[in-house]
Parts: C-alpha cells; sequence; structure tokens
C-alpha cells in the first residue's frame, strides 16, 4: 500500500497531466472528449471481467441507464449535478438488483452472458417502443426510436446557465477518468480487489475460506456499473441527445472488443483499446471504401486468434524481454500491468 | 371458433419458427459445445442467397430448400477451418471470435448488397377463415420444422454416423482410439449446423424484409431458445420452443407484439434463474 501513495499514485497523475496537455494538440478536444468518455466505458467492463470474470455482455444497458436516467432528471430538475450523480446511481442500484438475482443463483458463464443481453434486449426493445405521448416521466417525453433532445447540459453547480462545454468539458471529463482509474486502482490494492481477483481465477477455493462470493461479485458488477453509469452520463452531456441506439446489441460487442484488444486484467488495457478502437474508427469513418463493421470484425476475430492476452500485456512483455531487469515475477503478477502499462499508454 | 383457430395456428407457427431459427444453434452448441454467435448472419446469408437465386431464375423451393442451405453450409465450412478448429474448447474465445465474424459478415453483405431491403413474395397464397385472413405460409413452416425435428432425430438416433458424432462428442479421445477422426466429425458437425442456420434463414426470408443486420433480431432469441433448452438436444428444443413461443403469443395476442417479445425475454430470464441448467437439466434427463 505505502508504495501505491508514493510512487504510483504520483506517476499515474504526472503522465495523465502530460497527456490531457499534449494530446489536444494533436486530436480535436471534441473527438478527444468522447474517446474518453469510451475509454471510461471500456474500463468499466475491464474493471469486472478481468478482474471480477464477470464476462457481462449488456454493459451498454448500464451506459444507456445512465445517459437516459441523466436525460430525464435533468429535464426535470433543470440543474445538472443531481442528474450527474443520479446518473451512477440509478444504474448502479439496477445493477446490484440484477447481480444480486444472478450471482446468488450461482449462474456462470455462459448463462450469465445470456441474461445479461436479454436484459440489455428488453430495456432496447422497450425504449424503443416508447414513442406514445403516454410515456412521460415528469415533464420528459421519452421519445421511442427519436431518443430525448434538448436537456440541460452541464453546468456549474447551482448556476444553470454556466454551461460547461467545449475545452472546458474536455478537462473536466479527463479529470473524472483520471479519479475514477485512480479510485479504481485503490480498490484493486484492497483486501476487497485482491478477493475478487481470487475469486475470478477460483472461486471454489474462496468460497470455501470463507467469502461469501456473492455479495463481492455484486458489489463488483455494481460498481461497474456505476462507471458505466458515470460514462453514460457524460456521454449524454457530449452528445446532447440519448437514443434507444445506446442500448444496442453493437454497442455492447464494441465494448467488449476494446477489452479484449486493450488487454484483459490490465487497467490501462481497456481505456486504451476504447480510445484507439473508437478513434480508428472515427478515421475509418471518413473514408467509404472498406465498411467499418467488417474491420472491426476482422479485428476482433485476429485478436481472439492470434493475440488473445490483448495489445497492452503484449508490448508489456516484449518491453520486459528487451529492457527490463530479469525479474521473477509471480504467475498471476506477471498478467498485471503495474506502473509500466501507463508508460506505455 | 374461428378465432381460436386462428390463434392455435399462430401459436403453433411460433414455435414452430424458434424450432427452425434455433435448429442450427442447438446442433452446434449442443454437440460441440460452442455458441456460434454468426449464427444470425449465417441465417442473413441464406436469405441473400435465395433471392438472388430466385432472381436468377431458380425456383423458389429449389432455393430455398437446396441452393441456400448447401451455400451457407459451406461458407459455415470455411469458416470452421479458418477459425473456430483453433478455438476448441475455449467457450468464450469461440464465442468472441464468432461475434467477430457475424461484425465481418454483416459488413460484407452491406459493401454487396448495400444497406437496402430486399425481398421476395411468400411462394404460397394466404385463405380465409371465417372473417380472420391466415398465412398460408406459416404452414409450410410448421411443417418443414415437425420434418426437420423427426430427420434430426431419426439420423442422431437411427444411423451409424448419427451414432458415431453422439460417441465422438461424449469421449472424443475414445472415438479417436477407435478410428474415428474427432477433427472430421467436428467439421462435418459444423457444416451441418451452418446448412441449418442457412435452411432457416432461406425460409424464413419471405416473411421479412431482409437486409444486412437482419441476423441480429434472430440470434438473441436463438441463443436464449438453446440455452433454456439444456443438454438434450432435441428434447431441449422442443421444449423450449414450445414454452416460449406459447408465452410471447399470448402475450402478443393481449397486449402487442413488442409486449411478447418483451415477455419471452423476461420469461428467459426467469426460466435461466429458476433452472440455470436449462429445461432439460431438470426435466427429462438422458433424453437425445
Amino acid at each position: 500500500m505505502a508504495s501505491f501513495w508514493a510512487k504510483e499514485v504520483p506517476a499515474t497523475i504526472i503522465v495523465a497531466a502530460l497527456l490531457i496537455w499534449i494530446m489536444p494538440m494533436m486530436i480535436g478536444t471534441y473527438t478527444l472528449t468522447v474517446l474518453l468518455i469510451y475509454g471510461m466505458l471500456g474500463f468499466s467492463l475491464g474493471l469486472i471481467w478481468g478482474f471480477g470474470g464477470i464476462l457481462c455482455f449488456g454493459q451498454a444497458a448500464f451506459f444507456g441507464l445512465g445517459a437516459y436516467t441523466y436525460a430525464i432528471a435533468a429535464i426535470n430538475i433543470g440543474d445538472s449535478t443531481i442528474p450527474m450523480l443520479l446518473a451512477v446511481l440509478v444504474p448502479a442500484a439496477f445493477a446490484a438488483l440484477l447481480g444480486a438475482m444472478m450471482f446468488y443463483g450461482r449462474l456462470t458463464d455462459v448463462y450469465l452472458g445470456v441474461i445479461t443481453l436479454v436484459v440489455t434486449l428488453i430495456l432496447f426493445k422497450f425504449i424503443s417502443s416508447t414513442a406514445g405521448p403516454e410515456y412521460v416521466i415528469g415533464k420528459a417525453r421519452l421519445g421511442g426510436f427519436n431518443g430525448i433532445p434538448g436537456f440541460q447540459t452541464l453546468n456549474v453547480p447551482g448556476r444553470p446557465n454556466d454551461y460547461i462545454y467545449g475545452d472546458p468539458y474536455f478537462y473536466f471529463c479527463a479529470v473524472l477518468l483520471l479519479i475514477v482509474y485512480l479510485l479504481v486502482s485503490w480498490l484493486l490494492k484492497s483486501s476487497f480487489g485482491r478477493v475478487a481477483v481470487g475469486i475470478r481465477e477460483n472461486e471454489v477455493r474462496v468460497a470455501l475460506m470463507g467469502y461469501d462470493v456473492s455479495a463481492r461479485k455484486t458489489v463488483l458488477f455494481a460498481i461497474g456499473a456505476a462507471i458505466a453509469g458515470l460514462a453514460g452520463g457524460l456521454f449524454a452531456n457530449w452528445g446532447e441527445i440519448v437514443t434507444p441506439n445506446l442500448f444496442s446489441l453493437g454497442q455492447s460487442a464494441e465494448i467488449i472488443i476494446w477489452c479484449i484488444v486493450g488487454g484483459l486484467g490490465t487497467r490501462i488495457g481497456p481505456i486504451v483499446g476504447a480510445a484507439g478502437l473508437a478513434y480508428l474508427k472515427f478515421l475509418l469513418g471518413q473514408q467509404s471504401m472498406i465498411d467499418n463493421t467488417l474491420l472491426t470484425g476482422i479485428i476482433l476475430v485476429l485478436f481472439v486468434l492470434f493475440l488473445p492476452k490483448g495489445l497492452v500485456p503484449a508490448i508489456a512483455s516484449l518491453w520486459r524481454i528487451s529492457f527490463g531487469q530479469r525479474r521473477q515475477l509471480p504467475r498471476h503478477g506477471a498478467r498485471r500491468i503495474r506502473s509500466g502499462g501507463a508508460r506505455h499508454g | 371458433m374461428d378465432l381460436v383457430f386462428v390463434i392455435i395456428v399462430e401459436m403453433l407457427y411460433a414455435v414452430a419458427s424458434l424450432v427452425l431459427i434455433s435448429a442450427g444453434l442447438a446442433i452446434v452448441f449442443g454437440m460441440m459445445k460452442i455458441i456460434n454467435l454468426a449464427h444470425g448472419e449465417f441465417m442473413m446469408m441464406g436469405g441473400y442467397v435465395t433471392i438472388t437465386a430466385v432472381t436468377l431464375g431458380a425456383n423458389v423451393f429449389v432455393a430455398m430448400l437446396i441452393i441456400a442451405p448447401v451455400v451457407v453450409g459451406l461458407i459455415g465450412l470455411v469458416v470452421e477451418r479458418l477459425v473456430i478448429r483453433h478455438l476448441y474448447g475455449r467457450l468464450v474465445d469461440t464465442m468472441l471470435a464468432t461475434w467477430g465474424l457475424s461484425l465481418f459478415f454483416i459488413g460484407l453483405a452491406t459493401m454487396i448488397f448495400g444497406n437496402t431491403t430486399t425481398g421476395i413474395s411468400t411462394p404460397i397464397s394466404g385463405f380465409t377463415v371465417g372473417n380472420y385472413q391466415v398465412n398460408g405460409y406459416n404452414f409450410f413452416i410448421i411443417l418443414i420444422a415437425i420434418v426437420l425435428l423427426g430427420l434430426m432425430y431419426a439420423v442422431l438416433k437411427g444411423t451409424r454416423l448419427g451414432l458415431i458424432a453422439r460417441g465422438a462428442m461424449q469421449l472424443p479421445d475414445m472415438a479417436a482410439a477407435l478410428g474415428y477422426s474427432p477433427e472430421r466429425i467436428y467439421m462435418a458437425t459444423f457444416f451441418c449446423g451452418s446448412a441449418l442456420s442457412g435452411l432457416a434463414g432461406a425460409i424464413l426470408a419471405p416473411l421479412v424484409g431482409l437486409v444486412p443486420t437482419s441476423g441480429g433480431a434472430y440470434i438473441a432469441k436463438a441463443f436464449i431458445t438453446v440455452i433454456a433448452g439444456g443438454p438434450s438436444l432435441i428434447t431441449g428444443l422442443m421444449a423450449s420452443s414450445g414454452l416460449f413461443g406459447f408465452i410471447s403469443q399470448i402475450f402478443t395476442f393481449a397486449v402487442s407484439p413488442v409486449m411478447g417479445e418483451v415477455a419471452l425475454l423476461v420469461a428467459a430470464v426467469v426460466l435461466l434463474r429458476l433452472l440455470p441448467q436449462g429445461v432439460t437439466g431438470k426435466f427429462f434427463r438422458g433424453r437425445l
């Protein structure tokens, strides 16, 4: 723990500050903001999948739920502070309920995948069919397939007319991502995080040691959903509209691809994967020769076949082989990226 | 009385289409323990093959029942050789790789056929029962589903090929020791599964407007039906299709088609929570 506060936290903050300073010189902040938001979304799945071993096919459900919660609350309240909090809390509460239902029922891998996928589909179908005027929450019409436009975007707390947008919004998102990253790093260093990794490696053994596996998985699942919800709220602010497409299967698929490409079991991997692939998609979107979906598919297949651990672990081990001192890492430690990951990120 | 008849036909049709949609996936999952998430895209390709063949002048039924399954089966064979065979025994990895394949096929179809809706008309005309119009094609789908289930049962239970296949699925090492190559058997099974997906897509093609992303509508339903069915291939398929088709049609008639779909999904969640191993994990154990 001591080296975490003395070394890792300052190092992370310095690297992050450098990146926040340098990146806007290369890519416009409008694009960068959404890359950061996707990074946070990828990070949320990277946490529960990479460290908790929970493969959730419906991370997009929490993302969309966060965005819709923000939009609906913002229309009703008119100030952005409480809606932003709700965008975190509502998905977390929803995930806690869903997670409790699944984990206390001892559902694992495929079955978990089916249920999370199905829940996402239910939300998608339901929200898409709410076009009629009878679907109203407070003052907000749900709007069916057209989504909800025209809600209050982020403002300085208590002053609804001082909007935060453009460059300041980019810095706001960047700092939030950094805070989330540090909090999750701290969580993973705590005993809760270590037990979570233990559950990933061998659930039965951890259960026999007396830990309540179901409760811990539920909490971790809810934390992941809270982060995804926060990303959703930020996305609603960035796009200034929320549509049912946030819940779509394609969105869920993309989050999983980001994690695979970036590297599971690392903290920086899913963020890099998300931002990198989203930027690649943005660049590819400007040409029309090759279909975008086709390339995404090829990337996923190639990574599963040839680099199933992902980019960041591959680069990290390459780095260790080339430059690092030869030291014996513990077996599971080798899958984890320490401060070295931030250097490459 | 007429209404009762119509409702019964609609219900049988819902069950039959679930059987059709899920059969290919059930074979691949039940026998090889591989979840093929590109299943929906195989169906989509079956539909496109049919439409292309019909516009080129082939008979509709030949196109649906012969050309589409063979073409899609061959595509499946290529996929198995190139991708799937490297991933046997790694359930999650196969899911991810086939998901990638599904995106690839969507992109490919978009590049070839464009992002527009295409379709053909149903080859069997409808008729009226009292005040209600019944789609004659529904009976064709019910018939095909029954024939399909019967054929699957007959092949697996009655022929030497089926025996070898079932044996290789249970104990691949033992099958190999007896001189049968599990690799070949997996290959053949995947071919059959893909061909069935192509057949299903082809048969359902006249009912829906086909777009490259059509597969997404099927995969979730098929996935749910197969997982909820559990370890027994045919019994599980029949049980879960029957249950889900029944529930979704009740809600479709009582409330709205959207609620029918939602009810199906909710039923799946509840069912899996109560019976995590699927219907046949608890009942009808040991049946095929």
